[in-house]
């Protein structure tokens, strides 16, 4: 690792006002700037500890939603009673990835935070717009079996590579950010994360000097909640294609259906016009697959990543089918 | 002493350079080499220590953020002469071969008889809910993030399996 000054910011204030310098990164569980600082792909020249800033708190809301604090551990969030009972959409995301190791350390911001696998992107040695601007992309015609299929650019075609976050645009959730000048914005995580375009480097709409500091969740929904996650092995392994599923069923129509997407864009992928489509219609192998041809118009693969294009078909199928049996 | 951080039991001085991890700071500044170095990423798992009582990569967290933690590592869970109940389940089903992961694997499997204890489900569990009942499949997710080159994981499964049961007997 490269040399750093380390700083313990011990209230809110303090890590909005350390994180605002200029050559500075906040860290948390750490699990994963820590191994991008070994590797060398961050270099930050001051490294702001916010574990004792104190916004780790799982809590109600006072209109029957949840209040999850940035620093809360995927752990603690993935066990919190009313988020087994109430958003199991989201405990299942949160263990079908990483380990516990992991798990216990990584926190909610962090891992809303968490930067793309993109081998080249995780080696210096390799061109890559997102961390080294104008390089080049070497995964467009290189190895790029976990790489998009939506939303690319000619920039950039990586994953945004969590689970969570793909169960929290599922729920609409929302995310807490505050400022170094004190102020607080909302930003709906469906909205947090930014395609590559032509700014790769550019993942989410955070601002220099800005924290995360919780994410909410609207009061529960009726209806059956779903996280399928398809991947190489069976344990600690990046998702090919995910799939948050919460749907809804009345007198024989699916009456809601949100879903969200993992492993196929540079964000988790939601598609408003799937809700439209599957709502008020009765469930049918042709209705799941109109689902699948809206989900993936402007899909585009790219060598290695082209099963992606009907993996994610066949797994939108198998998890619309189990839902409607579920829900019904 | 200034800032310090608690070892098995001992009151150590926290290292000045922040860069130093605590994997780093336990075998290079402590002496304490049964944590291991396989990849340094947190991929492998042989670097497992339980800190204020949860199991973490010690390779990927470094020595500062810890003041005032309680750590313990596998010199802390017993010795030759007085086992804990899940190293004496290694020895008796031969749970290793080169021993490069073990002590990652028993400081692992240590606290995860606890979370099982709490009944914290995992990607392997039927119900989110309720009474985890434990089984290979549990055992085999759970343990997912240590690996062994070896492939000693029947025998690992098998003594963490007879540890689980004779520790809730």
């Amino acid at each position: 690792m490269r040399p750093f000054q380390y700083e313990r910011a011990r209230t809110l204030g303090d890590a909005a006002r350390l994180v605002a310098g200029a050559d500075a990164m906040a860290i948390a569980g750490g699990t994963n700037l820590l191994d991008l600082m070994k590797l060398q792909v961050e270099t930050p020249g001051e490294l702001v500890d916010i574990n004792r800033a104190g916004f780790a708190e799982i809590e109600d809301t006072d209109d029957g939603g949840l209040r999850i604090g940035a620093l809360a551990t995927n752990t603690a969030t993935a066990v919190h009673p009313r988020v087994r009972s109430d958003y199991p959409v989201l405990a299942r995301a949160i263990l079908a990835g990483a380990t516990q190791q992991l798990r216990n350390k990584a926190t909610t911001g962090g891992n809303l935070c968490q930067r793309t696998r993109c081998f080249y992107f995780m080696n210096i040695d390799q061109p890559c717009n997102k961390r080294e601007p104008g390089s080049g992309c070497g995964a467009i015609d290189g190895v790029a079996k976990l790489h998009a299929v939506l939303g690319t650019s000619d920039e950039c075609i990586a994953t945004y590579p969590g689970d969570m976050a793909v169960a929290l645009s599922a729920l609409d959730g929302t995310v807490q950010i505050a400022s170094v000048d004190g102020a607080e914005r909302s930003v709906p995580v469906r909205d947090f994360h930014c395609l590559p375009g032509d700014t790769p480097w550019r993942e989410n709409v955070l601002e220099d000097g800005e924290v995360i500091i919780a994410v909410t969740l609207p009061a529960p929904v009726a209806g059956v909640q779903l996280y399928r996650k398809v991947r190489e092995r069976s344990s600690y392994a990046f998702a090919l294609v995910s799939i948050a599923a919460i749907v809804e069923m009345r007198n024989g129509v699916i009456a809601r259906a949100d879903l969200s997407f993992g492993g196929l864009a540079h964000k988790p992928w939601h598609d408003p016009r799937i809700s439209d489509l599957l709502e008020d219609a009765a469930p049918s192998a042709q209705l799941y697959d109109a689902a699948a041809d809206l989900l993936l118009e402007d899909a585009r693969g790219y060598g290695e990543n082209d099963f992606k294009i009907p993996l994610a078909r066949r797994t939108l199928h198998a998890v619309l089918a189990q839902a409607v049996e579920d829900a019904a | 002493m200034g800032e310090t951080i608690s070892v098995n039991g001992t009151q150590r001085s926290l290292p000045d350079d922040p860069r130093i991890t605590l994997l780093d700071f336990l075998r290079r500044d402590l002496g304490l080499t049964g944590s291991k170095k396989g990849c340094d990423h947190g991929q492998c798992g042989a670097c497992t220590v339980i800190v204020n009582g949860i199991r973490i990569n010690s390779c990927l967290t470094l020595a500062a953020m810890h003041e005032g933690d309680s750590v313990t590592t596998i010199e802390g869970l017993g010795t030759p002469e007085d086992p804990s109940p899940l190293q004496r389940a290694f020895v008796d089903h031969d749970g290793f071969q080169c021993g490069y992961c073990t002590p990652g694997q028993i400081c692992s499997a240590t606290a995860m008889l606890e979370e099982l204890a709490n009944d914290w489900p995992s990607d392997a569990s039927d119900d989110l809910e309720g009474k985890i009942e434990i089984s290979g499949e549990e055992i085999r997710e759970r343990m997912s993030g240590n690996l062994c080159r070896c492939g000693a994981y029947a025998n690992i499964v098998a003594a963490i399996r007879d540890a689980a049961t004779e520790t809730s007997a």
